[in-house]
């Protein structure tokens, strides 16, 4: 079919080559590679922040920076890291380059909305963060609480609501693109129920998005109109309601935390039974569970403001809601065990990741159930518990699982394979880094350190330099993964098309994958998970009724 | 140079040719995402509707402040927003079954009462006995009102531009019917919204 296009048309104004990830391309894996990347730089900036935050903590006064430099560097390190890397990576990130290729299409439902989508995060991350340096950033937290995001300096609070309401937009244009692709897009022949796990988790994901971001920006719009315009929407000085700021923000924000954590399980759910050899365990629970926790994540957001004024019987709806959303959570995880069990299992850098983030989650949910009870959240709110909780969902939970996708699918995204040793080296200083700065803030919060200030009480001092120390080993483990990811680009071992011998249909074409996704029609792949079974002997001219490894069948 | 040779080469400085190409081969989703926005669109109005609620009920206003507005200017209003959906129904019908002249004619009635509402509204705006800023009724029924004005305005914006579209080799006929068709969708979102505002807001 390419070779037809006349010769005069194939001079374009798009930049080829590398020059492409710079442009305004259609093109779904250049988008996902440009969410990815512009995603690392900004964790890397939110890392550094947060080694500020370490390092400040690491003695009891407030010596390392000023107090109000400690409150911008904290609201800028939870609105870089959400923002800017956990949401963009794990949705637009594999979501644009993998969604495609499940569901057997050439490109995104919308490839223009989608471009537009990705090119709203740069602008907002240089506002964001150029506030900083020009005007002051916003002090308030990544929650933007009022009355304190009303009587901080209003030009950096305004700054950051403009390069939020940005990112939501980004995120809703980004959900509307996956919906209309998950389920308009699909290959003819090929069944919802038929979908590699991560289709799903991304549909559930993008509902949320849709469905809860809005009312975000709405509410911005509002607490913006309060610095702004001076009404009193939030401010209580004039009749307003903090409360309410507290419910429509958190309508948004406890989805949230599904939005960063579904599409981690989804991904897992792609590695797991690939380097296991067995295929996925439970597949219709697995559904079933994704869609339970979609409609229970939106009726629990009140459980992170039971120290509020909550009135009882929204205190009681709101722990047994969240108390359920542990069953469905729970069914993920033993399904992913019984994926492991018995399984001929290859402990590379993606599978220990993979591996290290059931255990991460597991705990930081039991400490989330915990939360979830009024007695024990009424203690512990606004402390350091919740810092340590928070951070093993996210952290422990995403993020490792970002690391395990990156070892997983880097192949396909270069043709080169990484370095082992040094993914693991990257495993094991993370692995450490991650329990030695976090574990211990559960202790500092039990024992009433309050967050978000720069000073504490002297007794806490010694678990604080242990939790820094932590920060310290996390922020060294990124230097074996910077370096792997660069030089592997260049000199990594070839990979092949299919390294892992994997089912899914990503792997069904050449890597990297030419721009039309295969050359001819794409495979219908009916098992995504059909390992360990007498005939995955990985026919995949079977699986797809078309030899596929055949010069033809590659760029 | 062999055949695989130029396919390489082809594919690799055609990309967004072929990636285009690929795109048309798909059914029109359009439509369907632009419902799928209207959904989120929808969910900001209703995180500013469960606001408003929650403040009145458990917000007191400063003593000689009132919830009470006047009912004849609005309810005007909303008869001229609903007569507009039908008269956009009628337009796309129209449109259908070919007969442009009537179909554009229907068009600019549609416009025109749009724009009779928000003449409506600034009068109302202006006849007011309170501010932006006097008290929490009154801002938010200014954003309540004024979000929602801002969502007619871009209607009869793109009314407007559908009707230029719709003439003699425009983008719009009735072989090419989407401009219409989503602008007509979003009308009639944005009519019902202006139901469930003017439920809550004025009668209430």
């Amino acid at each position: 079919m390419t070779v037809a296009s006349p010769n005069d048309f194939q001079e374009s104004l798009q930049p080829q080559g590398w020059l492409r990830y710079f442009s305004f391309s259609l093109d779904h894996k250049v988008i996902g590679l440009q969410y990815l990347v512009t995603g690392f730089i900004f964790y890397f900036i939110g890392g550094a922040l947060a080694g500020v935050i370490r390092a400040e903590l690491a003695s009891p006064i407030s010596d390392f920076v000023g107090r109000e430099t400690y409150n911008e560097v904290l609201t800028l390190h939870g609105t870089v890291m959400i923002f800017l890397w956990i949401v963009p990576v794990v949705n637009g990130g594999f979501g644009n380059y993998l969604i495609p290729f499940y569901v057997g299409a050439r490109d995104m439902a919308f490839p223009r909305l989608n471009a537009v989508a990705f090119w709203m995060i740069p602008p907002a991350g240089i506002l964001l963060i150029g506030s900083y340096f020009i005007t002051g950033s916003a002090q308030s937290g990544w929650t933007a609480y009022p009355p304190l995001s009303i009587t901080t300096p209003a030009l950096g609070q305004v700054v950051w609501i403009v390069s939020v309401l940005l990112l939501g937009g980004s995120s809703i244009f980004g959900g509307i693109n996956f919906i209309a692709t998950i389920l308009k897009l699909r290959r003819p022949g090929l069944k919802l129920m038929q979908l590699p796990m991560y289709c799903w988790a991304m549909l559930g994901t993008s509902i949320l998005v849709v469905l809860s971001t809005p009312v975000l920006a709405g509410t911005l719009l509002l607490l913006s109109f309060d610095i702004v315009a001076h009404t009193g929407f939030f401010n209580p000085a004039m009749g307003g309601n903090v409360v309410v700021y507290q419910h429509l923000f958190w309508f948004y924000s406890h989805p949230a935390v599904y939005i960063m954590v579904l599409p981690a399980f989804g991904l897992v759910s792609e590695i797991l039974p690939i380097h296991s050899r067995k295929p996925l365990f439970g597949y219709t629970t697995m559904v079933y569970s994704i869609m339970a926790i979609v409609v229970l994540g939106l009726v629990v957001w009140a459980h992170h403001m039971f120290t509020s004024g909550t009135p009882p019987w929204m205190r009681l709806f709101f722990t047994i809601a969240t108390s359920f959303i542990a069953v469905p959570t729970g069914i993920k995880f033993f399904n992913w065990l019984a994926t492991l069990w018995g399984g001929k299992l290859a402990l590379n850098s993606a599978m220990l990741f993979s591996c290290a983030f059931i255990v991460n989650f597991v705990f930081g949910g039991i400490t989330g159930v915990a939360l979830a009870q009024v007695p024990f959240d009424i203690h512990v709110h606004d402390t350091y518990f919740v810092v340590g909780h928070f951070h093993y969902i996210v952290y422990g939970g995403t993020v490792f699982v970002i690391f395990a996708s990156i070892y997983h699918w880097y192949p396909k995204f270069t043709g080169r394979m990484l370095n082992e040793d040094l993914g693991r080296l990257h495993f094991l200083l993370t692995f450490i880094g991650f329990n030695l700065c976090f574990a211990p803030q559960h202790w500092l919060g039990l024992n009433g350190m309050p967050r978000r200030v720069a000073e504490y009480d002297p007794s806490f001092t010694t678990l604080n330099q242990i939790s820094s120390v932590g920060a310290l080993l996390m922020a060294i483990s990124s230097l074996p993964f910077l370096y792997n990811v660069l030089v592997s680009a260049f000199r990594g071992r070839v990979a092949g098309d299919n390294p892992w011998n994997a089912l899914t249909p990503e792997w069904l074409t050449s890597s990297p994958p030419p721009v039309e996704n295969w050359v001819g029609e794409a495979p219908l792949v009916e098992h995504p998970y059909g390992y360990g079974v007498p005939e995955d002997t990985l026919s995949v001219a079977a699986a797809t009724g078309r030899d596929l490894w055949s010069g033809a069948g590659r760029r | 140079m062999t055949s695989i040779a130029t396919s390489t080469s082809a594919s690799a400085s055609t990309g967004e040719a072929v990636v285009a190409e690929a795109h048309g081969e798909h059914a029109d989703l359009r439509l369907f995402g632009l419902a799928t926005f209207l959904v989120a669109d929808g969910m900001t109005f209703a995180g500013f509707f469960a606001a408003y609620l929650t403040f009145r009920a458990v917000n007191p206003l400063p003593a000689g402040s009132t919830y009470e507005l006047e009912l004849l200017l609005p309810s005007i209003n909303t008869v001229l927003l609903l007569v507009s959906s039908y008269t956009f129904h009628r337009s796309g019908r129209n449109l259908l079954l070919g007969r442009m002249g009537p179909c554009r004619a229907w068009l600019l009635l549609t416009a025109g009462l749009g724009a009779a509402f928000l003449a409506g509204q600034m009068v109302e705006y202006f006849s007011l006995p309170f501010g932006l800023t006097d008290n929490l009724f009154a801002s938010t029924f200014y954003a309540l009102t004024g979000f929602h004005g801002l969502h007619v305005t871009l209607g009869v914006i793109c009314i407007l531009l559908v009707w230029v579209q719709t003439r003699q080799g425009g983008r719009v006929s009735s072989g090419a019917p989407f401009g219409l068709e989503a602008a007509e969708l979003y009308w009639h979102f944005v009519d019902g919204i202006w139901v469930i505002l003017y439920g809550i807001l004025y009668l209430l």
